[in-house]
């Protein structure tokens, strides 16, 4: 065996085995709906609650209950639905998929199969330059299982049903996928959009964001698909990108040495960096699936489904673009500015209560803003500096009363929680100097304390001309408006 | 359609029941029996006939998304006062093995 | 009784359990009795009567006399209605907060339900009726004999030796002998009907969606529907005015109102278009029972009613299609009894396997365990189509059926069952004969619409049915015919010998 370094190393189709094989990647990805109350009851669904505190009678499948579907999960699936230009189901209907597993209480999980609310959409993706439509089959909702705790009890396992029928969106992406980089780029994409349309905390340590990988690989040329396995609990983008490499890895020297991939359930495993097949999973399942004969058609009427349109917010490529056609900025920043939603609704703050150019706005976001909260381990939504707070000060730029240079030192102190922009230039004196007869009292003073230079310049050395700026702003303190200095000083330097 | 002992423990795994070995055969009888009654279906002409999951001609209401039963620990107590097997608020059940 | 151990008026030596629900209701205002001697007159005939029958699962005299004392309290202010101190039984399907809530199961025999189903609370909390225990019945109303409770069998009030039909036996025998005024049921396949048939009583399943399902274990979710036996068509509106409406809590439940059952009992029949379907009456039926029904019909024709004959034409496609519907939706609903949150788990299994199969194994019975497996069966890869697929089709077309009747009938008369009662053990070990019992029955749960039986005669001193279908949600209807054949005729006032 190639030790699992090698094989993580793997990063795109450039890898060694890309001239010869081809890996065929689907995902599916569980997005957790960002509802208040559980699919199907009226328990919350608030992260890190006690065990079982949050787990009611139908979400324990007590005798006798029933579920009712909650509104706002199918408002958010359609949301996402036309988010990625695909088919709403006019009419969708609930199916129970049936096996018998501790954290699933009713023995069937109540979910999608025949008639799903989302089909056939896509997402576009980048790799390295190319652009790559990624076809989605398929996003249907369901209730997610519970959790068990195998640490702590001995021979036993504890079982936590607090999780239980929190509102889950699978969205099954189309076999289209074609290295690790894709499948990450896919997800990446995935995982701005639903956090983007409010429908998902993204959270992925949480596990409000989980992905499975089906893995195949096939020789180059090869029409037919080799047999897939399936890889679960792949937790983060960078475990995604080696569970797949690895799993590619693996499958193709299972082939080339003549033997044969089994279809079957695999575990990623994040210390090894290794997958491995699940024990739990050996036996072929046969879920019995048939409608929920406790729910009834859920039907989408064209007018419900325009109404979800008209409310759905503004996507990041839209975004982008309207950032660099209304601001004037360049791609790059566009792209970062627009990357999370939250961000570009900060930027957004900022120009319009600063007023200042849409440019200046962006380099204060990108370099000063999101470097300073880098430094700081700090999220956005936590940000010491409130947008309205940089606005602050970037006014204080555009209507001069500090220098830009002086503004980075309000900065860094507004980062550390001194105040605002103008309590911090009225307490340190940092107000710029832009009364034209201090400059000029201090630019007389400077000639008069340097006759000799003064009249070396005056012969026609004028190179000196940059060591009289540097004495006027020494004698300010550094806060004479530099433009008007260099005006000042040339009126004054030039006639005796 | 006759069932088979071994056919019929098939069914009673996935279905998870344990089965005493003298059951079988009176079992694999009866659900013969009762497919066999069941056979009948396949004469109904039901070519163009939509399946009829309900009864009822109606859509799926929706639940306003409100937390309507917090649980909270008192819930949990009341719930796990008739559990076989609990620990720290947990249900217990021999270790599951992934 | 003896005379005068009571207090004054028509109450002393009275035979409350003699009385309808609404004369008991007249009592209560009238101060001849106080909820509190009915609730302790009827506890008592339970105790005298009980250990024979074995109707009751669980007898709830404390909590029986609490409430009949807030109800008491109810109406010595002048308040609440017609159910406000009445007696009722509750079948063991209901959950009950804090009562045992066994589903005639053992995997459910220490199961002490945490919530209230809504009819509960509705018949209780809200109309203020009695609760006096929960009654036996087969297991998870699995049964048409009330022989497949793990709390053994029910006796039939009429004759001891014989089965009081299933799977709402205990509600009928507590019933017909005396024990309640009325008691609460489920018919999934026929399970209020017949028994209600082979007592001698009066008992309605309503529309799907009518009643709500939330709190009553689920066997068959697409054909489970709640409704009542009593005496007479009257006392049981007066029950089934008190469940019946809306429930946000269960999806299925229909939005409509509620139509004034007892105020329509009144309406004369004259006119009532009564159509009795071919199929109900050819091979199979019992020729005295048969003699019977007809006797029936004809009392309905004197009423002014005008009979025509009509065609059903899947009706001998109900138990087929039923015995695929109902184990599917059964092995799914039964899924979730694991021994995990609830109900019976298994000692010593050392793996999460073990105790399932074990825990399963040992709480479900027999019966039980065949629904779930024929059920798993035809859910299963490969069968899926030509069983499950196959039955939702010949449901529809026997769905259409009733349709096309409806449009030129009012009603749909015939008997409820081939026989009379049959005795203990008879059809034990041959499911597909004890399956036959619901021929007449499982039709109206496949289609969704309401029906009742009633009391129409005797063959061999033991009670035959007759069944009346409405169309969806004419519950009023079914109860006013019932009710203006009752007035005509005495069955529903006949009752078992050594429980007068």
């Amino acid at each position: 065996m190639v030790s699992s370094e090698a094989k993580t190393g793997l990063k795109t189709p450039d890898a060694e085995w890309a001239e010869k094989w081809e890996a065929v990647i689907g995902l599916e990805v569980h997005v957790q709906l960002l509802t208040r109350s559980k699919i199907f009851s009226g328990a919350p669904t608030a992260y890190g609650a006690a065990p079982n505190t949050q787990a009611s009678a139908i979400d324990l499948g007590l005798p006798g209950v029933l579920p009712v579907l909650n509104g706002e999960a199918l408002r958010m699936a359609v949301m996402f639905g036309l988010a990625i230009d695909a088919h709403i189901a006019p009419r969708c209907v609930f199916a129970r998929k049936h096996y018998f597993y501790p954290d699933l209480p009713k023995g069937y999980q109540i979910s999608q199969y025949e008639l799903p609310i989302v089909s056939q959409g896509h997402l576009d993706i980048e790799v390295e330059g190319q652009a790559r439509r990624i076809g989605i089959t398929r996003a249907h909702l369901e209730e997610d299982a519970g959790k068990s705790l195998h640490e702590g009890f001995g021979d036993q396992s504890g079982i936590d049903l607090n999780r239980a029928g929190t509102p889950l969106l699978e969205i099954v992406s189309e076999p289209d996928l074609r290295s690790p980089a894709e499948a990450v780029a896919y997800l990446k994409k995935l995982h701005q959009l639903v956090v983007y349309l409010g429908i998902c905390d993204g959270n992925m340590q949480e596990g409000s964001f989980r992905c499975d990988a089906n893995v195949s690989v096939r020789r180059k040329g090869e029409h037919k698909f080799g047999t897939r396995t399936e890889t679960k609990n792949v937790n983060s983008f960078r475990f995604v990108e080696k569970a797949i490499a690895y799993e590619i890895e693996r499958q193709i020297e299972v082939l080339e040495s003549g033997g044969a991939v089994v279809q079957e359930t695999r575990l990623f495993d994040p210390d090894r960096g290794e997958t491995r097949a699940m024990r739990s999973k050996e036996e072929a399942m046969d879920y019995r699936y048939f409608p929920d004969p406790d729910l009834l058609p859920v039907v989408c009427t064209q007018e419900y489904i325009e109404g979800i349109r008209r409310q759905l917010p503004e996507l990041p490529e839209a975004k982008k673009a309207r950032f660099m056609d209304h601001y004037g900025l360049p791609a790059y920043d566009a792209g970062v500015l627009t990357a999370e939603r939250a961000l570009a609704d900060y930027y957004e703050a900022v120009v319009e209560s600063s007023g200042a150019d849409p440019k200046l706005c962006a380099n204060w976001v990108i370099t000063d803003l999101l470097g300073g909260l880098n430094k700081l381990g700090c999220e956005l939504a936590a940000s010491p500096v409130s947008a309205g707070a940089l606005a602050g000060l970037l006014k204080r730029i555009v209507d001069k009363t500090v220098s830009g240079k002086l503004a980075k030192e309000v900065f860094e102190a507004m980062l550390a929680g001194e105040g605002s922009a103008d309590q911090i230039i009225a307490a340190r004196g940092l107000v710029q100097i832009t009364d034209e007869a201090a400059i000029v009292a201090a630019i007389e003073a400077v000639m008069a304390k340097n006759p000799s230079q003064l009249a070396e310049y005056r012969a026609g050395k004028d190179k000196l001309f940059g060591f009289f700026v540097g004495q006027v702003m020494k004698a300010t303190q550094g806060k004479a408006n530099p433009e008007a200095v260099n005006k000042l000083l040339k009126e004054k330097l030039a006639s005796p | 359609m006759s069932l088979s002992p071994e056919q019929v423990q098939k069914i009673a795994h996935l279905a998870r029941l344990e089965l005493k070995p003298e059951q079988e055969g009176a079992y694999a009888r009866q659900l013969s029996d009762i497919l066999e009654m069941v056979g009948a279906l396949a004469r109904a002409d039901t070519e163009r006939i939509a399946p009829m999951a309900h009864p009822l001609d109606m859509v799926q209401r929706l639940r306003a998304d409100v937390v309507t039963d917090p649980v909270g620990a008192e819930g949990r107590a009341a719930f796990q006062a008739i559990a076989p097997a609990v620990q720290d608020g947990l249900y217990l059940v021999p270790k599951v093995i992934e | 009784m003896s005379a005068g151990t009571r207090g004054p008026g028509a109450g002393s030596g009275e035979a409350l359990h003699r009385l309808s629900i609404r004369q008991l209701a007249e009592g209560l205002r009238a101060r001849r009795f106080s909820s509190r001697e009915l609730a302790q007159h009827f506890l008592q005939r339970i105790e005298a009567h009980d250990k024979t029958l074995n109707s009751f699962v669980t007898v709830t005299a404390e909590r029986a006399l609490a409430q009949a004392a807030a109800a008491d309290a109810r109406l010595a202010q002048g308040a609440g209605g017609p159910l406000t101190g009445i007696p009722i039984a509750q079948k063991d399907i209901f959950c009950t907060q804090g009562v045992k809530t066994s589903c005639g199961s053992r995997m459910l025999d220490s199961y002490v339900a945490p919530y209230d189903a809504t009819i509960v609370r509705k018949l209780h909390a809200e109309a203020g009726a009695v609760m006096l225990g929960k009654c036996n019945m087969d297991e998870f109303a699995m049964g048409s004999s009330n022989e497949t409770s793990w709390y053994g069998p029910v006796r039939n009030p009429w004759d001891l030796e014989r089965v009081p039909g299933g799977s709402s036996g205990g509600s009928v025998a507590a019933v017909a002998a005396g024990l309640a005024p009325a008691a609460t049921a489920t018919d999934t396949g026929g399970s209020i009907r017949q028994p209600a048939a082979l007592t001698g009583l009066t008992g309605i399943k309503p529309t799907y969606g009518r009643v709500s399902r939330y709190g009553m274990v689920a066997f068959a979710s697409s054909l489970d529907q709640a409704g009542v036996v009593a005496h007479s068509a009257e006392d049981a509106a007066y029950v089934l005015q008190a469940m019946a409406g809306f429930d946000p809590l269960d999806s299925t439940s229909v939005d409509r109102p509620v139509d004034d059952y007892c105020a329509a009992l009144d309406r004369p029949i004259e006119g009532l278009r009564i159509g009795l379907p071919k199929e109900y009456f050819a091979e199979g039926l019992d020729p005295a029972c048969r003699a019977a029904i007809e006797t029936a019909i004809g009392q309905f024709e004197r009423l002014g009613a005008r009979i025509c004959e009509i065609r059903l034409p899947h009706a001998p496609l109900s138990v087929p299609t039923y015995y695929v519907v109902a184990p599917a939706e059964a092995s799914s609903n039964l899924a979730r009894y694991d021994g995990v949150r609830y109900g019976h788990r298994a000692d010593g299994a050392r793996t999460l396997e073990e105790l399932y199969k074990k825990s399963r194994g040992e709480g479900f019975g027999a019966e039980v365990q065949r629904r779930i497996m024929i059920g798993t069966y035809v859910l299963s890869h490969g069968y899926y189509d030509a069983y499950y697929l196959k039955a939702q089709k010949v449901r529809r077309l026997i769905y259409d059926d009733f349709k096309r009747a409806f449009e030129t009938v009012d009603l749909v008369v015939g008997p409820t069952a081939q026989n009379v009662a049959f005795k203990l053990g008879d059809k034990l070990d041959d499911p597909v004969a004890m399956y036959l019992n619901d021929i007449y029955t499982i039709a109206a749960n496949l289609a969704g619409i309401p029906a009742l039986s009633i009391p129409c005669g005797f063959v061999n001193g033991l009670p035959v049915g007759l069944q009346l279908m409405g169309n969806f949600f004419d519950e009023a209807r079914l109860l006013n015919a019932a009710h203006q054949y009752q007035l005509a005729t005495d069955w529903h006032l006949r009752r078992p010998h050594g429980f007068e």
